[in-house]
C-alpha cells in the first residue's frame, strides 16, 4: 500500500483562529478516500493547502514522493494533483469544450510562439485534446451542450463539467469538494458510477462529502477530520460506530 | 477632398492597431490598460529619436516595437497584483509619466516644444499626394497583418488560456496554467503594438508633442473597442475606423451650423460621440460584432 499524498503536522491559522491544528493522514494510492467532519473541522481549508490555494504555517505535503508543500497550484495540477471546487466554478463565458480543452496539460501548442507560428506539434497535440475532450463529453454525457457556456448548465451538469475537466488533466489524485451538493439524486446515482470507474481506471480519488449514505457505498477508508485534524480512520462501519466521531458530530466534548 | 480622406483612413488604421492592442490585453486577458497613450507614446517618441539619429526608418519603428513590449514587461512587473480597478489607475498613471517625462526631459524630447522634422518614408521622392498614399497603403498593410495574427492569436490555444484568465484568474491556476507567464507575454505584445502605432503615426505626422498623447486617445480607443466588440479583433478593427470617421464627419458641424462658435462645435462633439456610443450600446450591448467562441470539432470531421 503506497500513500500518494502524505500530509505531516500540516497547520494553518487564519487571523489568529487555528483551523487546521497538525494534520497528519496519508491517501492510499488506489483508493477512493472519504474525508468527513463536521463543520468547521477544516477539510476545505485542509483540501486549499494541498492544492495550492493557502500555504500552510507548517508541516509538510508530499505528492507522489515529492515534496510540494510550497510549490505554485499550476505545478501540482500539471503533476497530476487536481481538485474541484465546492461551488461549481467555471469560466463564465468559455464552452464546456473549451474548460476541457484548457485542463490539459504541457500543451506544446499553448505557448505564445508556437500560437503565432501554429507549431505542426501544436497544431497535432490540440487535436488530440479535442478527441479526448469530445470522449470525455460523451463518457460524462455532456455531447449534446458541449458548445454551451458553463452559465447556461443545469447545476448538475455544472459538477459533471467539473469532473469532467479535472480528467482532462490526467490526474493521479483527484480532490473533490463535495461533488453531490445540490444534486439530485438520480444524478448522484451517476456521478458515483463514473467515479467508481474512474477508480477502476486507477485515478485515486479523495472528496469530502457530507451525505452519509454515499460515503458509505462508495469510500474505504474514510478519514474523519475534528478540530483542524484527524480524529481517526477506517471503514465506514468503523468510524460510525467510534465513540469520538459520534461526539465531534454532537459537539460534545466542549 | 480626397488628401482629407486619405488623411482619416491613415488615422483610422493608427487608431485601429491602438484598439487591436487595447483588444488583445483588455478583452483577451481582462487587464484594465488605461495607460494605452503612454505606450503610444513611448514608440512615437522612440521612433522619431533614434530616426532623426540615422537610424533607417524600418529598423526605427522595429525598435519602437521593441522598447514598447520593453515598457509593457515593466508596467506588468509594477502591477503583477493588481487587477481591475487598481490596474487601471496605475497604467493610467503610466501614462501621465511617459507625458511629463516628455514634457520636462528636455534634453531628450525637447519638451513641450516637440520634436519636428521627423523623417517620413520617401517623401521627398513622391511628394505630399504621394507619400500620403504611399503612407495609407503602408499603415493599412500593416493594419491588415497585425489583425490576422490577433485572429490567429484569438483562436488559438494561447488565446482560450486568455480568455480562461479574464474569465477566472485563480481557477486558471488549478487548470494547471502559469497566469504570469501568460499575462507578461500578453501585456509586452500589447505594448509593442502600440509602439508601432505610435511609431507609424510620429512617422506621418512628422511633429509629435507631449500634447499628441493626451489620456483622451486611451479613452477614444477604449470608446471604439467597446462600440466593436470587446474579445473579437475585427470588432476592434470596425470600432475604430467608426470612432475616427465620427470624429472626423462631427468637424463639419461649424460648417453647417454658421451660428456655432468653434468652442461650442468641439463642445457639441464630444456630446455626440457619448451620444452614439449609448446608441450603440442600447441596441447592440455586446457591441457590433460580439465575441464569438469557437464550437468543437464536429467528432466525424475530426481525424
Amino acid at each position: 500500500m503506497k500513500s500518494i499524498l502524505q500530509v505531516r503536522d500540516l497547520r494553518r491559522s487564519f487571523y489568529g483562529v487555528k483551523v487546521l491544528t497538525g494534520v497528519n493522514l496519508d491517501v492510499i494510492e488506489g483508493t477512493i478516500t472519504g474525508l468527513i467532519g463536521p463543520n468547521g473541522a477544516g477539510k476545505s481549508t485542509f483540501f486549499n493547502c494541498i492544492s495550492g490555494l493557502y500555504m500552510p504555517d507548517s508541516g509538510s505535503v508530499m505528492f507522489d514522493g515529492v515534496d510540494v508543500t510550497r510549490s505554485r497550484s499550476q505545478d501540482r495540477v500539471a503533476a497530476g494533483l487536481v481538485r474541484t471546487f465546492q461551488l461549481a466554478r467555471g469560466f463564465p463565458k468559455l464552452t464546456v469544450f473549451q474548460h476541457f480543452m484548457l485542463y490539459g496539460q504541457n500543451h506544446p501548442g499553448e505557448g505564445l510562439l508556437a500560437s503565432l507560428t501554429g507549431s505542426a506539434v501544436g497544431r497535432r497535440h490540440e487535436e488530440e485534446l479535442a478527441e479526448e475532450a469530445l470522449s470525455t463529453a460523451r463518457r460524462l454525457r455532456l455531447t449534446h451542450v458541449i458548445d454551451n457556456p458553463v452559465t447556461a448548465l443545469s447545476g448538475g451538469q455544472k459538477k459533471l463539467v467539473e469532473i469532467g475537466r479535472a480528467l482532462m488533466a490526467k490526474p493521479r489524485l483527484i480532490l473533490l469538494d463535495e461533488p453531490m451538493a445540490g444534486v439530485n439524486p438520480t444524478l448522484m446515482a451517476e456521478i458515483a458510477e463514473h467515479l467508481k470507474a474512474l477508480n477502476a481506471e486507477g485515478v485515486t480519488i479523495c472528496l469530502i462529502e457530507h451525505d452519509m449514505k454515499l460515503i458509505g457505498s462508495l469510500c474505504d477508508p474514510v478519514i474523519v477530520m475534528a478540530e483542524g485534524r484527524k480524529l481517526t480512520e477506517g471503514s465506514f462501519a468503523e468510524v460510525v460506530s467510534d465513540e469520538r466521531v459520534q461526539e465531534a458530530y454532537l459537539g460534545g466534548r466542549h | 477632398m480626397l488628401s482629407y480622406l486619405i488623411f482619416t483612413l491613415t488615422l483610422g488604421g493608427i487608431y485601429a492597431l491602438l484598439a487591436l492592442s487595447l483588444n488583445l490585453i483588455w478583452g483577451g486577458v481582462g487587464m484594465v490598460n488605461l495607460g494605452l497613450a503612454g505606450f503610444f507614446a513611448v514608440g512615437a517618441y522612440a521612433s522619431a529619436l533614434v530616426a532623426i539619429a540615422g537610424v533607417p526608418l524600418p529598423l526605427a519603428m522595429l525598435l519602437a516595437c521593441l522598447i514598447g513590449a520593453a515598457a509593457g514587461i515593466l508596467a506588468t512587473f509594477a502591477t503583477i497584483r493588481l487587477r481591475g480597478d487598481y490596474l487601471a489607475i496605475v497604467t493610467l498613471g503610466f501614462a501621465e509619466v511617459v507625458r511629463m517625462v516628455a514634457l520636462n526631459e528636455r534634453w531628450l524630447t525637447r519638451g513641450s516644444d516637440g520634436i519636428s522634422g521627423i523623417p517620413a518614408p520617401f517623401r521627398a521622392e513622391l511628394g505630399v499626394d504621394g507619400f500620403n498614399l504611399f503612407y495609407l497603403a503602408l499603415v493599412s498593410v500593416i493594419v491588415l497583418a497585425v489583425f490576422l495574427t490577433m485572429r490567429r492569436l484569438d483562436l488559438s490555444p494561447f488565446g482560450r488560456v486568455l480568455k480562461a484568465i479574464r474569465e477566472d484568474q485563480e481557477l486558471a491556476t488549478f487548470a494547471g496554467k502559469s497566469v504570469t507567464r501568460f499575462k507578461m507575454q500578453t501585456f509586452a505584445l500589447s505594448a509593442g503594438i502600440a509602439g508601432l502605432a505610435g511609431a507609424l503615426y510620429g512617422h506621418f505626422q512628422t511633429y509629435i508633442s507631449p500634447d499628441h498623447f493626451q489620456p483622451l486617445i486611451t479613452i477614444y480607443i477604449f470608446l471604439a473597442v467597446t462600440a466593436g466588440g470587446v474579445g473579437r479583433p475585427v470588432g476592434a478593427l470596425v470600432g475604430a475606423y467608426l470612432v475616427v470617421f465620427f470624429l472626423e464627419a462631427t468637424r463639419f458641424l461649424g460648417e453647417i451650423f454658421t451660428v456655432l462658435e468653434p468652442g461650442q462645435v468641439a463642445a457639441i462633439r464630444e456630446i455626440l460621440v457619448g451620444l452614439a456610443l449609448l446608441c450603440v450600446l442600447h441596441l447592440r450591448p455586446q457591441g457590433i460584432l460580439p465575441e464569438r467562441i469557437a464550437p468543437a470539432p464536429k467528432p466525424e470531421t475530426s481525424p
